[in-house]
């Protein structure tokens, strides 16, 4: 057998984003097939789930796993690798804050499974048929995988030694990672690796002045001015809030930050955190005022949560307070 | 106290120049009010970050109230302003979060002002006994537990 340390790739709730942004590392992919024995790569490689089963415990030297725990196959494969892997990974934003998966967490199980199953127009379902985990057919049983009520980050089901945001992670981070591992470099376990620790608004190239908005604006509603800070312009840019690491990719063709590096160094509740500074750049002191120009900030939680929700402090929304909650369960028989 | 029996825990971020001051003249005036409200002495209303407020409610506070020094009055000038704004935002953020907009609170009270902060602690206690217990810990049930290693 090789020497190479042993590495693993899974996806879990996840696009499929993070795989590409490994792929994006271009030529320098080979210097990671020569330094490790890839064992598990299902986007990739053909590998079961019973050749990780079949490993020996911590023989796997670094696990990368993206995506978010959705589902009862999520959770067993993240326990899986938990018990196979020496350093295990939460790769991407759906691992680490949930990511966009976890803005299920503003609704119920029961609300999207009518959603996508009942009322979305391009739906028929007549009889109301609902996927089951269990359904017999004439060949056996079949099953499939319970999805939970909600969604949750790696390191809400298992231990976890290191944080690669980015949704997908830049690759010029992803190759600082792999080199770090590599030379035996990588800082102490429960750090954010292949990130900075300063805010994208260190990388981003824009003026920055005074923040004093009369009225937030969507970036559709605009042509932003391409020399001044995008928040000073109204526009909800959230890299105040956000950890650099990214090089400030979107700021960089005049759009705002979404969020994707997650809280910065020592901050909670990014979404808390943005919704502090959006609001105290607010050039107003009367009441009325200020209720006013905040109306502009249409979609506070998805907006500020939108990739660390699972991760945030309260961690989902309150179920039977959700709007149509109360009247589907009294439309259930 | 409420005809329900449920005592709410309130958490109170109070401005250490006007509130706490007038939270320390209601008692030295012997005025009695519910005891529901926990008082944490903050240097200003502004310092009160909405992360604070939502980490009191994910950790068990019923309800919060967040009261510093009359507008104009600021001892930092405009820190009850910045305190204003980011009330009124956490406000429809609560409601996103399906949590009652009426838990969180923001009031003035003065140094002078013990019995108003009586009426604002009575205030609060009583509209956070009505809406009940909050119980976060039931809503986000199990994060941070019973992990594998």
């Amino acid at each position: 057998m090789s020497e190479k340390p042993k590495l693993a790739l899974y996806w879990a709730a996840s696009c499929g984003g993070c795989e590409i942004a490994v792929l994006d590392l271009s030529e320098k992919i080979l210097d990671v097939a020569n330094a490790f024995d890839i064992v598990f790569w299902p986007v990739a490689m053909d590998f079961k789930t019973k050749d990780v089963e079949a490993m020996e415990d911590k023989s796997i030297d670094v696990c990368l796993f993206n995506g978010a725990i959705r589902t009862s196959d999520n959770e067993y494969m993240a326990k899986l690798l938990r018990q196979k892997s020496k350093v295990l990974v939460a790769f991407g934003s759906c691992s680490y804050g949930g990511g966009i998966p976890a803005l299920a967490n503003l609704k119920t199980l029961r609300g999207i499974m009518e959603r996508v199953y009942l009322e979305s127009p391009s739906t028929v379902n007549p009889e109301k048929i609902f996927p089951k985990t269990h359904y017999q057919v004439p060949e056996g049983e079949i099953e499939l995988p319970e999805l939970y009520e909600d969604v949750r980050t790696l390191p809400q089901t298992v231990d976890v030694e290191y944080f690669v945001p980015g949704c997908a992670p830049n690759p010029d981070r992803i190759w600082d990672v792999v080199q770090a591992v590599v030379s035996g470099a990588l800082p102490p376990a429960g750090s954010v690796v292949g990130a900075f620790e300063k805010t994208v608004c260190d990388e981003c190239h824009f003026n920055k002045e005074e923040k004093k908005v009369k009225k937030f604006v969507r970036p559709h509603q605009v042509i932003p001015d391409t020399n001044r800070c995008l928040l000073e312009q109204g526009i909800l840019c959230l890299g105040v809030a956000t950890r650099g690491g990214c090089g400030a990719k979107c700021t960089n063709v005049n759009m705002p930050c979404r969020g994707c590096y997650g809280p910065a160094e020592g901050v909670a509740d990014q979404g808390a955190k943005f919704l502090s500074a959006v609001a105290s750049m607010v050039d107003s002191q009367d009441e009325a005022e200020i209720k006013e120009i905040l109306k502009g900030v249409v979609d506070p939680v998805g907006t500020a949560y939108r990739f660390h929700l699972a991760a945030s402090l309260l961690h989902k929304a309150r179920s039977q307070e959700i709007a149509g909650e109360k009247a589907l369960a009294a439309a259930k028989h | 106290m409420s005809d329900n029996g449920f005592e709410p825990q309130i958490v109170g971020f109070l401005c250490r120049w006007c509130t706490y001051t007038g939270a320390d003249l209601a008692g030295t005036s012997r005025i009695k009010y519910p005891p529901n409200v926990i008082p944490i002495k903050v240097m200003c209303s502004g310092r009160v970050d909405p992360s604070f407020v939502l980490k009191a409610l994910a950790d068990g506070a019923d309800g919060v109230l967040i009261s510093g020094c009359h507008p104009g009055d600021c001892h930092y000038s405009s820190g009850n302003y910045n305190a204003l704004k980011r009330f009124h935002l956490l406000q429809s953020t609560l409601e996103q979060f399906g949590i009652e907009k009426e838990r969180v609170k923001l009031t003035w009270v003065s140094a002078s002002e013990g019995d108003l902060f009586a009426s604002v602690v009575k205030d609060i206690t009583a509209t956070v006994s009505e809406l009940g217990p909050l119980n976060w810990k039931s809503v986000a049930s199990g994060v941070g537990e019973e992990k594998a290693s």
